[in-house]
């Protein structure tokens, strides 16, 4: 079990990897589960339950693989581009408006709040997205607010999917979508994203969809197909068209389309961000989720959101009322105060939207160059805070033999063990079948203050010259 | 092109409705009547508790605002294994035998559907926390349900008066039996079950191999005379039994939505994959500071200082007031042993007042009149037992106390206005 090792205050971050860019497997051994201690009699009788303890719907969930890198960062202690949020602060009109919700005046905003949305948050919601959607969306009814994005997911798939539903996953995917499907009873079906160039700059417009492969990926069967936009890991903006060919098959198989995207204000120049719930005939077919996380970058507030129409957003607030009931009270008034400053700066020079693509694309592009220095292939996201680069060539110079497992995890412990970098295997984020597409990567986080990412690249160039 | 019609929804939604209480909060937004329906404080929530996330937030740590451990925030897991291995009297895992969930909400849900599989009988003691049964259904299991009855029906009744029958009992376990579900301190009773009433469940339990799931989240609201006991404490019972908690009652924040359940390994790690697969983690800034609190509460325990002592303090008198105000009008209310709710028989009442004029089971009509015509609201009590037995609950009425003197005053006003009225 990933977590069985002491967790100190350092270590709580590191710990975070695991479940945000994988699936966090667990194996069960079900013989193992009939454990004797459940069996032993007390007084008289022999038990006469004959199920097993543990639900079906965990079947399936294996063995975490990332027990190991937790322990050799606890080790090594590298400097982490691992995690999937920034390493500064949090932008303070937002912390304040917290700290206010809970000292202030309004005691009630201790206390349960609505249990689809606090009324506050779900009309900044409204108010936000109407203008973005070009469309009247009613806060009661077609929006729902969760803890992140990993509950709007959650409710979405486990409200819609039925057992023998088959739901379409691109890959790489952003790890929950394949044992949510499956806890639902759903049968993955996995597409990949491909790299259409091999050699020189690589940008993630250039990882595409085969529309044949693609487009026999949808049978009768097919109830939902999930598409994140900017992506994670790769950081792709899917186009205009590249929605369009997705929306034409959902619309001629009647499929729902659940868009994840998280990273929408975390788009750099030349890129735009396409919603498609506002592409023609896919309203009604399309579940939108968000994220406070990564909209203010509090990623430990875990609050998200889903949109979309009645029929779509009613069992899924219906399943949330029975999971999790409602959110934080203080924190989605917070939430909804920092929409509401936002609103009034968006496209200005103040908007933190604005700054934070400013203050993240400069990464970007220092992180893609030192990089390519070391014969590092990186895929430039246009894009979310990650990028992905094929090691291939330097993997193929050091000895990576003392470590086990896919080609890319090998290379990532030895990055960690030898060279004190953190980042992440993408095998992860594919199917068992599709993991040898992974194996040549690396994903890191960008998300980092400068003097994270100058010791990351006093690290690549070392290492560099240690291969000349 | 074939738009979505029939199925859209999975089958796990079948029969799952919006919340009973929709009708009334609607009707309570027009109305504006004095709340005493819903289930938390109107006064401030305990200083140290807000100032530690106020804290929280302006920390040089930053990550204090980033994602946590999956299972619970180091600091909260740690605070809470001191705690209750001193209550528990065993050492208990922090990492391994506890899982921090979005309020006690989510720990039964992860609960529920990490242990039950379709067909599993789950038994529920009515009247019971309305969302054992739906989360039950979800999980393919089946509500097997058995009630409390009061064992007197004239004077003074306590929520100790309100047994279950053992043979009744009894008879529902069976080889399909897989959970029971536990509430005590109980709401809407307020039942607080003595040892010998957890020893008749727990000797079931072990008879049929049955895990116990026990909803402690008033632990700490329990009122001079009673004595909160954990069936984790029980002999033969740590094995089988899922404990759940809640900082919301804890520490009067219902709306910062943290809880927890604690529990053998071998029990614990399935809610742990459920809850790492659904949620993934909880707010971290709220964790934090509600490990300040219990680290702070643990210090105090026991001594003036204690927050837990404070509250017992104020809510007693409360509770005290209002089984008289309401015993006045002729309500006969339940005594509650703990917790901040009060049930009250309001037949002999309701059967003075014409309430034609409304909708429903008797207990709802009484409700919404009450609402509609004394601006004053309460909880029906038949949404707390399943179909066939809403005859059991359709005379009582819910109020809760744990509301400032001026709201208790002004209840207290509507209720003999309301006397006065019927003279």
């Amino acid at each position: 079990m990933i977590f069985q090792i002491e967790c100190d205050r350092v270590l709580t971050p590191l710990c975070y990897i695991t479940h945000n860019t994988l699936q966090l497997l667990l194996h069960l051994d079900f013989d193992s589960l009939k454990l004797p201690f459940f069996n032993l009699h007390r007084g008289s009788k022999e038990s006469s339950r004959t199920s097993h303890v543990a639900a079906d719907r965990l079947k399936g969930m294996q063995e975490s693989v990332w027990v190991e890198f937790i322990r050799l960062a606890q080790e090594v202690k590298p400097v982490n581009l691992g995690q999937g949020f920034p390493d500064f602060a949090a932008p303070e009109f937002v912390t304040k408006a917290l700290s206010d919700a809970v000292t202030g005046p309004n005691v009630l905003l201790n206390q349960y709040t609505r249990g689809f949305g606090h009324l506050r948050l779900v009309n900044a919601l409204s108010k936000l997205y109407s203008k973005l959607l070009g469309r009247e969306l009613d806060p009661l009814t077609e929006i729902l607010v969760t803890v992140g994005a990993y509950e709007a997911l959650y409710c979405t798939i486990m409200a819609l999917v039925n057992p023998g539903d088959e739901v379409i996953i691109i890959e790489p995917f952003f790890d929950c979508y394949e044992p949510m499907t499956k806890m639902a009873g759903g049968i993955p079906v996995f597409v990949p994203l491909r790299p259409k160039k091999t050699h020189g700059p690589i940008s993630s417009a250039d990882w595409v969809l085969d529309p044949k492969e693609f487009a026999s990926k949808f049978t009768n069967k097919t109830k939902m197909i999930i598409v994140n936009t900017p992506h994670n890991p790769l950081g792709k903006v899917f186009t205009r068209s590249e929605l369009e060919m997705i929306a034409e098959l959902c619309k001629k198989h009647n499929v729902i389309c659940v868009m994840d995207e998280v990273y929408e204000w975390l788009v750099f120049k030349g890129s735009e961000h396409i919603r498609m719930a506002t592409l023609p005939g896919m309203w009604e077919r399309t579940i939108t989720v968000g994220s406070a996380g990564k909209t203010f970058s509090v990623t430990g507030w875990k609050l998200g959101w889903l949109y979309g129409p009645h029929e779509l957003t009613r069992p899924a607030q219906l399943l949330h009322q029975n999971c999790v009931y409602t959110c934080a009270t203080p924190i989605q008034e917070a939430v909804a105060v920092g929409f509401e400053i936002e609103m009034e700066r968006m496209g200005t020079p103040d908007s933190y939207w604005q700054d934070l693509i400013e203050t993240l694309e400069p990464k970007r592009d220092r992180m893609a160059k030192f990089l390519t220095t070391v014969g590092m292939a990186p895929t430039v996201p246009e894009g979310g805070y990650f990028m992905i680069a094929d090691f291939s060539e330097i993997g193929s110079k050091v000895n990576l033999d003392s470590e086990q497992g896919t080609k890319d995890y090998r290379f990532v412990k030895w990055l960690s063990r030898n060279k004190k970098l953190q980042g992440i295997p993408p095998s992860a984020f594919y199917c068992n079948e599709h993991k040898n597409l992974g194996e040549d990567y690396i994903r890191f986080c960008f998300f980092k203050e400068e003097t994270t990412l100058e010791k990351a690249e006093k690290i690549i160039v070392d290492l560099k010259k240690s291969l000349t | 092109m074939s738009s979505r019609t029939s199925h859209v929804v999975a089958d796990r939604l079948n029969g799952i409705q919006e919340n009973v209480w929709v009708e009334l909060i609607e009707l309570a937004k027009e109305v504006k009547p004095v709340n005493l329906g819903q289930g938390f404080p109107d006064f401030a929530a305990p200083e140290f508790i807000t100032k530690a996330l106020r804290d929280a937030l302006k920390q040089p740590d930053i990550f204090l605002n980033q994602y946590t451990r999956s299972y619970g925030h180091p600091r909260l897991v740690n605070a809470l294994s001191k705690l209750y291995s001193k209550l528990l009297c065993r050492e208990l895992d922090p990492l391994n035998e506890i899982l921090v969930t979005i309020g006690a909400d989510e720990a039964i849900y992860c609960t529920i559907m990490a242990l039950v599989n379709p067909g599993d009988e789950v038994i529920i003691i009515e009247p019971f926390f309305d969302i054992y049964e739906p989360v039950t259904k979800m999980a393919g299991g089946i509500p097997v349900f058995v009630p409390l009855r009061p064992k007197k029906t004239h004077g003074p009744i306590s929520s100790a008066d309100w047994v279950l029958d053992p043979k009744e009992l009894a008879s529902k376990f069976t080889n399909k039996t897989k959970m029971i579900i536990v509430n005590t301190p109980n709401n809407p009773l307020g039942k607080v079950f003595t040892r010998s009433e957890l020893e008749m469940i727990a000797e079931l339990c072990k008879k049929h191999n049955v895990i116990c799931v026990m909803d402690e989240v008033y632990e700490w609201l329990v009122f001079k005379g009673s004595e909160h006991i954990r069936m984790a404490t029980l002999p033969g019972m740590w094995e089988r039994t899922l404990t759940i908690g809640s900082a919301g009652k804890t520490f009067s924040i219902t709306g910062w939505k943290i809880g927890w359940l604690y529990g053998p390994r071998e029990l614990t790690k399935f809610p742990q994959l459920l809850h790492e697969n659904c949620i993934s983690s909880c707010a971290t800034p709220l964790q934090e500071a509600i490990a300040v609190g219990l680290e702070i509460e643990n210090e105090h325990m026991g001594t003036p200082e204690s927050y837990w002592r404070d509250l017992v303090d104020t809510l007693e008198p409360k509770r005290d007031r209002m089984a008289k105000f309401l015993t006045t009008v002729g309500m006969a209310p339940t005594v509650p042993e703990g917790g901040y709710f009060m049930m009250a028989d309001v037949s002999e009442i309701a059967s003075k007042i014409d309430l034609d004029a409304e909708t429903g089971m008797k207990d709802y009509r009484f409700v919404k009149w009450l609402c509609r015509n004394k601006k004053l609201q309460g909880i029906p009590i038949s949404a707390f037992y399943c179909n066939e037995h809403r005859n059991l609950g359709e005379n009582f009425i819910r109020f809760c106390f744990c509301k400032e003197e001026t709201t208790l005053e002004k209840a207290e006003q509507i209720i003999m206005d309301l006397k006065n009225s019927l003279l």
